[in-house]
């Protein structure tokens, strides 16, 4: 947070992960605590695959609604090369969530570009900490890849100005109007996201010791 | 999006630019409102095609969309049209005699400029029109405001007879913000259609007598903009530098300079110069604060108000608090804050067309037929110009694939003697603004063949239904354009129209390497929808088969985003030339069976994936 009482939250990935539906059941759960939210993508055409960031800012009152470079509470990175550059984005010594997914652009398989050898270690040789995680692996345990974003929401709970439960309500609200048939897996799914960032934590923590 | 409708009256909603104006104009009993899809416009016309009691279309182009609401408004109802910037461009011919005519219902025209490039051919300021038009210019800076304008907007065009802008940009049409909204209020046309020749029908004679009223008129905008409550100064007591600013940029100099006192303009043409110069009096400095042009700062500089703007500011895109910090330190000789946050290099990720798209197809087989020059068009099937096909060699607006192709086959230097001049549209953009290219290829006996990419929808902007698909805004079933038919009835010979499935790689082939060989207009249509629509049928997904893959890298070139390389090897040919393989595999949970990239496997490596496969999206 800053002078303004605004927290700034970084949501990253690419088109067709659910970057924006996280987005948007993050700020519902914001809006049902009173704040002041806005919420803006830099999204050029992202139906096709391209880079989607959505910048969440809430709090007494909000202007601007773009995250400025530096400033970002939170990154949560839907795929890892996406982590690594949006981490300047985040304010010093900042926080990523990261699945680690490497999904491989069309550039990348016709040789034209690399995809970078150890994306992690990039953004933590930037002074940022970094909890990875598998979230797609966890979604497909549970049964279903589009979980993906559930789980995403599930590790950011902990990190949140505000209690895990009222993400979780914004998640069980937004699936009990659409598919009543999918609140309990994303429940799961909140919880198994919760639950690996825990362990992220902790693995890094023994790493340090 | 269906969340917006049933929301009572004064509630909070969360509502996008484009989602707030929506609720706006249905609210203020407009009765018609029209469109042609466009980013970042195009919600606006989505959402309002999903409240009852207004009637909404999809039209062919804007210039259209734009009569049909001038038709309405001329009627006494209510009417507003939506439109991004170039659309303007399409519609001004309108525009710029409506102007003279005003209007009796109130028209309210949105225009989203695409400040950034987030998905445009250009970057254009459509606070022009307002200058050009002699039209008012309301400018939002965030959904609540867009809201409210809106209202206003509709309001105000009554009251002055005259159309309203409401500009917006990207940055206001994409945002997301809290807006209180309120109810509809119906809007009372008693009196109907009013025959009236000396203002509805702009003869030499009749429009000039309507251009002084328009002066007229301009002395009367000019003392609503000085007084209107749009227009307001927020004071701060760090004086030594005063803000003018506009739209999204409003928001930006708030935040970055919450001490510094500021004048919003909301309503900003004609621009309330008496306002501004009272303001000035009580700063230091005065800098403009304006996405992208110069406009506001040219005026004030030509009334002598003395200012800055584009000569600390960047004529180009957005002007956040990044780019407005370091400029205003400099102005102030202040030590500029270094950035220290610089991105690191990561490969670009442009858009790719989708998995299966049709057009894969056409341009895989572009790619491979040398001797070609490909006039190309506005749409998904821009991307043709990227890897791996690079088979399209120029863009620049809706339907200019066809008249650029005819001037390239006339205007042909004796390098191009033999090159085949072929020309790409898809089936929207066809109906928006090209069949008069078409046409005028055909009378004017051009040679050129043109490939019409029927996928059924306005692909880019999100599948969209337009006159070829079949349906209407509400998905209801319409009447559908029979393409083989138009372009016939455009003149082109019947055996020179060909209908090829895009997925049917040899006969694709062979019809385009036929055609380009006939000194004359050909078209060949492609038929299947786009993978967007629910048209399109999904088949069993692929997968390789690891050891019969030879890594000849055919498939690669077909481009589809599910073919994903696993390692390269270095070979040589028994020619002696050395070539890179490429060994692939297939993203099985994406694919959905096209079979494009069966078609060029030699070795038969691609079959049907094993159902119980499970799903690889993860590379480690």
């Amino acid at each position: 947070m800053n002078e303004q009482n605004v927290t700034n939250i970084l949501v990253v990935g690419i088109g067709g992960q659910g970057v924006m539906t996280a987005t948007e059941i993050l700020a519902q759960a914001a809006i049902a605590l009173g704040h002041d939210v806005k919420k803006t993508e830099v999204a050029g055409m992202a139906q096709r695959g391209g880079v989607v960031s959505s910048h969440l800012r809430f709090g007494p009152k909000v202007l601007s609604p773009q995250i400025m470079p530096g400033t970002a509470d939170l990154l949560v990175a839907f795929e890892a090369a996406e982590g690594l550059r949006w981490c300047h984005m985040l304010k010093p010594g900042g926080l990523v969530l990261l699945n680690t997914a490497h999904l491989v652009p069309p550039v990348v398989d016709l040789g034209l570009y690399d995809y970078p050898a150890d994306p992690i270690a990039e953004i933590r040789a930037r002074g940022f900490e970094v909890r990875a995680f598998d979230a797609m692996k966890i979604a497909l345990e549970l049964g279903d890849v589009r979980l993906g974003n559930t789980v995403m929401l599930g590790a950011m709970a902990d990190h949140l100005p505000f209690p895990a439960e009222t993400l979780l309500d914004a998640i069980v609200k937004r699936f009990a109007a659409r598919k009543p048939q999918m609140v309990e897996l994303n429940r799961q799914a909140f919880e198994a996201g919760r639950a690996a960032e825990k362990a992220a934590a902790q693995a890094k923590e023994e790493v340090t010791a | 999006m269906a969340s917006v409708m049933p929301a009572p009256s004064q509630s909070r909603l969360f509502l996008s630019g484009n989602e707030a104006v929506a609720r706006a104009v249905w609210e203020s009993g407009c009765k018609v409102a029209a469109a042609y899809p466009g980013t970042p416009s195009t919600e606006m016309l989505e959402v309002l095609s999903t409240y009852p009691d207004i009637y909404t279309e999809w039209s062919v182009n804007e210039k259209v969309s734009l009569e049909v609401a001038i038709g309405a408004a001329f009627a006494g109802s209510r009417a507003f049209c939506a439109m991004k910037h170039v659309g303007m461009n399409v519609a001004s011919d309108a525009l710029m005699t409506l102007t003279l005519t005003g209007v009796i219902g109130g028209l309210v025209i949105a225009i989203a400029d695409d400040v950034g490039l987030s998905s445009s051919q250009n970057e254009q300021d459509s606070r022009f029109w307002g200058r050009f038009a002699h039209v008012p210019v309301f400018e939002p800076s965030d959904s609540q405001e867009a809201y409210e304008m809106t209202k206003l907007a509709f309001d105000f065009s009554e009251k002055h007879q005259v159309p309203v802008i409401l500009r917006m940009t990207t940055r206001i049409n994409h945002v997301k913000a809290l807006v209180t909204v309120g109810e509809r209020m119906p809007h009372d046309n008693p009196g109907g259609f009013k025959k009236d020749p000396a203002r509805w029908v702009m003869t030499p004679a009749g429009a000039g007598r309507r251009i002084p009223l328009m002066f007229e008129r301009d002395a009367i905008l000019l003392a609503e903009a000085e007084s209107s409550p749009l227009n307001v100064v927020e004071s701060g007591s760090d004086r030594r530098v005063g803000f003018v600013a506009s739209g999204p940029a409003w928001m930006h100099v708030r935040e970055a300079f919450p001490a510094m006192p500021a004048l919003k303009l909301g309503f900003s043409c004609p621009v309330p110069v008496e306002k501004i110069r009272a303001f000035a009096k009580t700063v230091e400095r005065l800098v403009v604060v304006e996405e992208v042009e110069p406009l506001v700062e040219k005026e004030l500089k030509a009334a002598g108000i003395a200012c800055h703007g584009k000569d600390i500011l960047p004529k180009q895109g957005e002007l956040a608090p990044n780019v407005l910090k370091p400029a205003i330190a400099r102005l102030l000789g202040e030590p500029v804050p270094e950035n220290l946050a610089k991105p690191a290099p990561v490969f670009p990720r442009p858009p790719t067309m989708c998995v299966a798209c049709p057009h894969l197809g056409v341009y895989y087989t572009l790619s491979q037929i040398k001797n070609l020059t490909i006039s190309g068009d506005i749409g998904c099937y821009t991307l043709g110009a990227g890897h791996p096909w690079n088979a399209l060699d120029t863009t620049i607006s809706m339907g200019a694939s066809m008249g650029i192709a005819l001037g390239l086959d006339k205007g042909r230097g004796e390098a191009d003697k033999d090159k085949r001049i072929l020309a790409v549209i898809g089936d929207s953009t066809f109906l928006h603004m090209g069949m008069q290219g078409l046409l005028d290829i055909v009378y004017n006996r051009g040679n050129v063949t043109v490939l019409l990419l029927d996928n059924r929808a306005v692909g880019m902007t999100g599948g969209q239904p337009d006159p070829g698909s079949g349906r209407d805004i509400h998905g209801e079933p319409a009447p559908r354009v029979d393409f083989a038919k138009l372009v016939e009835a455009l003149g082109v010979k019947k055996e020179r129209i060909h209908v090829v499935d895009p997925y049917q790689l040899p006969v694709l082939f062979k019809t385009i390497r036929e055609e380009i060989k006939v000194p004359e207009v050909s078209v060949i249509i492609t038929d299947q929808p786009c993978v967007l629509i629910d048209d399109y049928k999904k088949q069993k997904p692929y997968a390789v088969i690891d050891e019969k893959c030879t890594g000849c890298g055919n498939c690669v070139e077909v481009g589809c985003p599910a073919i994903h390389v696993t390692r390269r090897e270095k070979a040589v040919k028994p020619s002696g030339k050395e070539v890179e393989l490429q060994f692939v595999r297939i993203e099985t949970s994406v694919c959905t069976g096209c079979g494009l990239c069966v078609q060029p496997c030699a070795p038969e490596a691609i079959v049907h994936a094993d159902p119980r496969q499970p799903m690889r999206l993860v590379k480690h």
